[in-house]
């Protein structure tokens, strides 16, 4: 039951990860990434972590999404017009993308070609081990985390507000 | 062959729990637009739907039958797959949310057991959250692909609400699952058997229902869809059912809240159990639909008494002042669990 779920979403995330980039209006990007993170959800939860499923859902989809959504609207972007599409990204962009896409595929096959695609209960992520996790292992980074956050939105007003 | 029976019967026990579950809910919903036409009307001395049925009780059929019969009106100038996929997830989302809330106990009919609850998730807290999250985008989507001005300044107003009371809505049941020490709805239940947890949680409890109104576009909080000033908001380049499936939604997600609310801070289906077996197995069930029903009232009874907020007080009230009453009240629940757990 697990495989053909697993196929039927990986593929699902790749071809709205491909809408993503290829569409013209900018509330169909924003849309099809939001199918792409809770294509990802179904997966975690298809590898037994129901509580990361959960938060990708509140976190990407919910929060950030909604704020790229309310932006979208916002400025009320309508399709593009395109652009003439540089030379340098067409003669260099393509080669990059087949190098990077090889090297992923060349790590993938040569470390992990035995592993199963699902290994049952080799962890625990239940919202009580993240949260030991988080909070005692790598609390600094966890914190560290925060502050460069609270930096960035105090940047952001003082940017956006030329008087305080 | 008998596990494969097995599963046969757990599809179709599953199945039919889901069906029931919808079934109740759309009734619900149906008679929740009538208790609130009646309601509304013996506040402002009206007698409200007197004609179909006795009382109007059958109000709800004839409004349903005439949003089938309308003419569906798609304006030329809207982006149609949105606009057509808005009121869809709309109403998606709003029936998703039901799925991990219990009702009752278990009940054991010819040997097999079926827990009162479609599924119990460990996690079923945060999914109804992670739902509620997602649900604003049926409200934006509807406003940003009508293409035109009042619908855009409802959608835009009621995502800027809806993410400002989010996390007042989140914070609120934080201090409820730290005492329950558990995320999911039928533990947490469990747990209140000997004081419930509004007494534990009074300020969680009133942040917790003032969000979810908000959450929900309910008066004093509706200036998403508010009348007066937006036409009807964001639903106002819609007609017939895609207006009612809006609508459902709307109720829908009260009822969720309200069953939200019974469960997380009422004892949800616990209350005296007393008779005979078959009345045993009932009463649960009759507790719950008691509590949820009351707070159903009290949505109406809301309505019906306060005016609609400024916008501006709107945002001052969410992120001045139920934000850090919320902040202040995990911080000192978390300090009482962690002194009782010493």
């Amino acid at each position: 039951m697990v495989a053909p779920l697993f196929y039927i979403f990986a593929g699902l995330a790749i071809v709205a990860a491909l809408s993503v980039v290829l569409q013209r209006t900018p509330v169909y990007s924003a849309l099809s990434l939001i199918l792409v993170l809770c294509s990802l959800a179904v997966i975690y939860l298809l590898l037994d972590a129901p509580f990361l499923a959960v938060v990708q859902v509140i976190v990407y989809a919910g929060a950030i999404m909604v704020l790229f959504v309310f932006v979208i609207m916002l400025l009320n972007a309508r399709a593009e017009a395109p652009t003439d599409r540089s030379r340098f990204a067409r003669w260099l962009g393509l080669p990059l993308l087949a190098a990077f896409l090889g090297e992923v595929l060349f790590v993938v096959l040569a470390h992990f070609a035995d592993t199963p695609l699902y290994s049952g209960e080799a962890f625990d992520a239940g919202p009580r081990a993240v949260g030991g996790l988080l909070f005692r292992q790598y609390v600094l980074p966890f914190e560290v985390t925060s502050i460069l956050i609270l930096v960035a939105i105090m940047g952001a007003v003082v940017l956006a507000k030329k008087q305080l | 062959m008998a596990t494969f029976s097995d599963q046969l019967v757990l599809l179709l026990l599953t199945l039919a729990r889901v069906v029931v579950v919808l079934v109740v809910l759309l009734t619900t919903i149906a008679y929740t637009v009538w208790l609130e036409r009646k309601v509304v009307a013996h506040i402002q001395s009206r007698w409200g739907p007197y004609l179909v049925g006795p009382h109007g009780l059958l109000q709800p059929v004839a409004d349903g039958l005439k949003f089938l019969f309308k003419e569906d009106i798609i304006p030329d100038e809207v982006d149609r797959v949105i606009y057509i996929l808005a009121p869809l997830l709309a109403f998606t989302l709003a029936f998703l949310s039901i799925a991990v809330i219990p009702f009752g106990e278990s009940v054991t009919i010819a040997g097999y057991t079926i827990p009162l609850q479609i599924t119990d998730l460990n996690v079923g807290l945060l999914f109804i959250l992670a739902v509620t999250s997602l649900g604003v985008y049926g409200v934006a989507l509807a406003g940003w692909s009508s293409n035109s001005k009042f619908p855009l300044f409802g959608g835009l107003r009621s995502s800027a609400q809806l993410i400002s009371y989010e996390l007042t809505l989140g914070l609120a049941v934080v201090g409820v699952v730290m005492i329950a020490g558990s995320l999911s709805l039928r533990e947490i239940v469990e747990q209140q058997r000997g004081l419930w947890n509004i007494f534990k949680q009074p300020i969680g409890f009133l942040l917790y229902f003032t969000a979810a109104i908000a959450e929900t576009n309910r008066t004093p909080f509706d200036l998403p869809e508010a009348e007066s000033e937006l036409v009807g908001g964001y639903h106002t380049e819609y007609s017939s059912f895609k207006f009612a499936m809006f609508f459902m939604a709307e109720y829908a997600n009260m009822v969720t809240v309200s069953c939200l609310a019974t469960s997380l801070f009422f004892g949800g289906w616990l209350g005296p159990v007393f008779g005979p077996p078959l009345l045993r197995a009932f009463l649960p069930v009759c507790w719950f639909a008691l509590k949820v029903a009351t707070f159903l009232f009290i949505y109406i009874w809301i309505r019906g008494t306060l005016p609609r907020f400024r916008y501006d007080q709107l945002m001052n009230f969410g992120w001045r002042f139920t934000l850090p009453v919320a902040l202040l009240n995990v911080l000192g629940t978390s300090l009482i669990v962690a002194w009782r757990s010493v």
